[in-house]
């Protein structure tokens, strides 16, 4: 079910958590809403359910594809909602819980008891939890709680499912199962889904489109591909991995920082260069293009790379480098080595402006 | 041989927090001295009456009369506190307004005021020219000198009990678990009913109990309010003290000794039931 949102906004008391916002879903998309914490993607999600309300004096307008839940109470919009710590009945049994929607449902249209007992174990069949159905929730992992409350609000086969930060209290591993488990969930029961999320990887991995809020705005909304690749803006592009920073003034071509130097082709003036860590080689020399003197402060090898961290005085914050293994050893990099790093390429976001511009530093 | 040596448990390990032995052993002393000790003392002054002796004492007709007044009043105070209570907790837990740490405090002044203190207040306000008597009294209820304002003192004096024992636990379960009932269907009343009132359920049996035993051994709130009517708003407690003021000490203690085991037997049987509720909560069957 396509779900629309229109001029949806939030205050808590006098801060505002969501400033008006427009987002259009498609039926059967992953959508993962991605934002450092208190950016609203969670009154977001909570607002998409009908657990929190939206401001009522500019008119929102939430929409599951052609029918209007903006007064419809929670209970009625017929969504999963999945909770970051599980919420789970701790009273009842895993069969309990999962069978709970079905047994409130209204006498005329709840099923009969063999009818919920088949369905439940389904369910329980389709979390791989059969076995665990007599258990308390406080007798599992978290992993298989989550997939219990998972299993619990499938019940009722709801054409929207909602997580809030679904996996965020998992280890990594388990969360890496279930992130796999949930996107194939997914595409077999083909519902909608809207997850939130504060880490990157999981929402590149797991969306078909990303939405990336901050301060109560969407900053971005597009597919993991384009969102890495087409950052809008500045803060999308910090916030989806690792960014190095380089700022001084330049001048006839030349972005000086202490004696730091290099080639760009921008206007005169104070100005910020951006780059992450697999834009970034090391060479034991500097060339006329660059030169940016650092001291190596660590080595660690990280799968097929190794990531070194840069010092100098001209940077305000150490800098990463990602360089292969071969590399490394040509250079024998190694703590306290000094090394000029050269840029492949580099990013600039001007001030006040979501217009990007990238450059290329190609040898001449 | 070492299967025969002598060994403390505590003892096999060596612990990083000190003065275990010093602390366990004041505590010990403490207990002995202030609860132990005059306990002992009760029973001792049992050893002089025979059995049948003891009989006739605890059945004495105006004291079973005072049996039934006090465990009526009691069980209607414990009944009251357990509802009122129960949506005391509630208020203070899930909703914010003005006064509401103000409210929280209020809840322990029946546990900071002086008993006889509550009692005499009940006694003026209910009176039949008091502030409230004088409206209850023409609609025909009367309130001082009879049960009403027995179980009305006990309820007084107990209510903490319940909204203590309740409160902790229901800021313990978190407001998702109610949005989670919702959110699949449950009407407001069915989500109190299956998911909030399980979950409080222990503590709320626990705070009506120990309510219940409280009001069985109240003494000053009662007597000021209750008319003191033999074989009718006579209290437990009450005859205690009438057989002291008798200089019958024998007779007082037999009575005593009444309360004492019936309380204890309350509380031991509240703490094996709660304990199995704690457990299935918690994990470990």
């Amino acid at each position: 079910m396509s779900i629309r949102l229109e001029n949806i906004q939030k205050h808590f008391g006098r801060s505002q958590a969501l400033t008006p916002t427009n987002l259009h879903i498609d039926n059967g998309e992953l959508i993962g809403l991605l934002g450092p914490s208190g950016s609203g993607k969670t009154t977001l999600l909570r607002i998409i359910a009908g657990l929190e309300s939206p401001d009522a004096e500019v008119g929102p307008r939430i929409l599951f594809g052609e029918r209007d839940v903006t007064r419809v109470h929670v209970r009625d919009r017929r969504i999963g909602f999945v909770f970051q710590h599980y919420a789970l009945f701790r009273h009842m049994s895993v069969f309990d819980n999962v069978a709970f929607g079905l047994t409130v449902l209204p006498r005329r249209s709840r099923p009969s008891s063999g009818e919920i007992r088949a369905q439940v174990y389904r369910l329980l069949e389709m979390v791989q939890l059969e076995h665990l159905a007599a258990r308390y929730p406080a007798q599992l992992s978290g992993g298989q709680q989550q997939r219990v409350s998972l299993a619990r609000a499938l019940a009722l086969k709801p054409e929207v499912l909602l997580l809030d930060e679904p996996f965020g209290a998992l280890d990594a591993k388990v969360r890496q199962d279930l992130r796999r488990w949930l996107r194939h969930l997914h595409d077999e029961l083909g519902f909608t889904s809207v997850f939130v999320t504060h880490d990157q990887e999981e929402a590149l991995e797991l969306s078909d489109r990303v939405v990336v809020m901050s301060n109560g705005r969407i900053e971005q909304v597009d597919t993991p591909d384009q969102l890495y690749r087409n950052p809008a803006n500045r803060f999308v592009f910090e916030f989806l991995g690792d960014v190095n920073h380089m700022e001084g003034e330049v001048r006839e071509g030349v972005l000086t920082c202490g004696d730091a130097k290099l080639h760009v082709e921008l206007p005169e003036g104070h100005q910020e260069i951006l780059l992450r860590p697999h834009e970034v080689t090391l060479s034991t020399s500097a060339d006329e293009i660059a030169h940016l003197p650092a001291i190596v402060t660590s080595v660690v090898p990280v799968g097929a790379e190794i990531r070194v961290e840069l010092t100098a005085e001209w940077m305000d914050q150490p800098w990463l480098a990602t360089v292969r293994h071969q590399e490394a050893s040509t250079l024998g990099l190694s703590r306290g080595k000094k090394v000029y790093a050269r840029p492949l390429s580099w990013h600039h976001y001007p001030q006040g402006t979501s217009a990007a511009a990238q450059g290329a530093a190609q040898p001449a | 041989m070492s299967a025969l040596s002598f060994r403390l448990p505590w003892q096999s390990q060596q612990r990083v927090l000190p003065g275990f032995g010093l602390s366990l052993g004041i505590s010990l002393t403490f207990v002995s001295l202030v609860l132990l000790l005059p306990l002992t003392g009760l029973v001792g002054e049992l050893k002089g009456m025979s059995l049948s002796q003891y009989w006739a004492i605890i059945t004495e007709p105006r004291v079973v009369a005072s049996y039934v007044t006090t465990i009526s009043g009691a069980a209607v105070a414990a009944v009251i506190n357990a509802a009122f209570g129960l949506l005391l907790a509630w208020v203070l837990v899930r909703y914010d307004f003005p006064g509401k740490r103000l409210l929280d405090a209020l809840m322990d002044l029946p546990f900071a005021l002086p008993t006889a203190v509550a009692g005499i207040t009940l006694a003026t306000l209910y009176s039949s020219n008091g502030w409230m008597g004088q409206l209850l009294e023409p609609l025909g209820w009367k309130v001082s000198y009879s049960w009403v304002g027995i179980a009305l003192a006990m309820a007084f004096t107990s209510i903490p009990f319940v909204v203590r024992t309740v409160q902790p636990v229901l800021e313990d379960l978190p407001a998702e678990v109610d949005e989670a009932a919702m959110a699949l269907g449950a009407r407001d009343g069915v989500a109190f009913r299956r998911v909030i009132l399980p979950h409080l359920w222990p503590a709320l049996v626990t705070g009506t109990g120990l309510a219940f035993v409280r009001s069985l051994g109240e003494f000053g709130a009662v007597i000021f309010i209750a008319g003191n009517m033999p074989y009718e708003t006579e209290i437990t407690s009450l005859m205690i003290f009438v057989k002291l003021q008798e200089y019958d000490y024998a007779g007082a203690s037999a009575i005593a000794s009444i309360v004492l085991a019936v309380s204890l037997l309350l509380l031991l049987a509240i703490n094996l039931w709660q304990g199995r509720f704690i457990r299935r909560l918690h994990g470990g069957r």
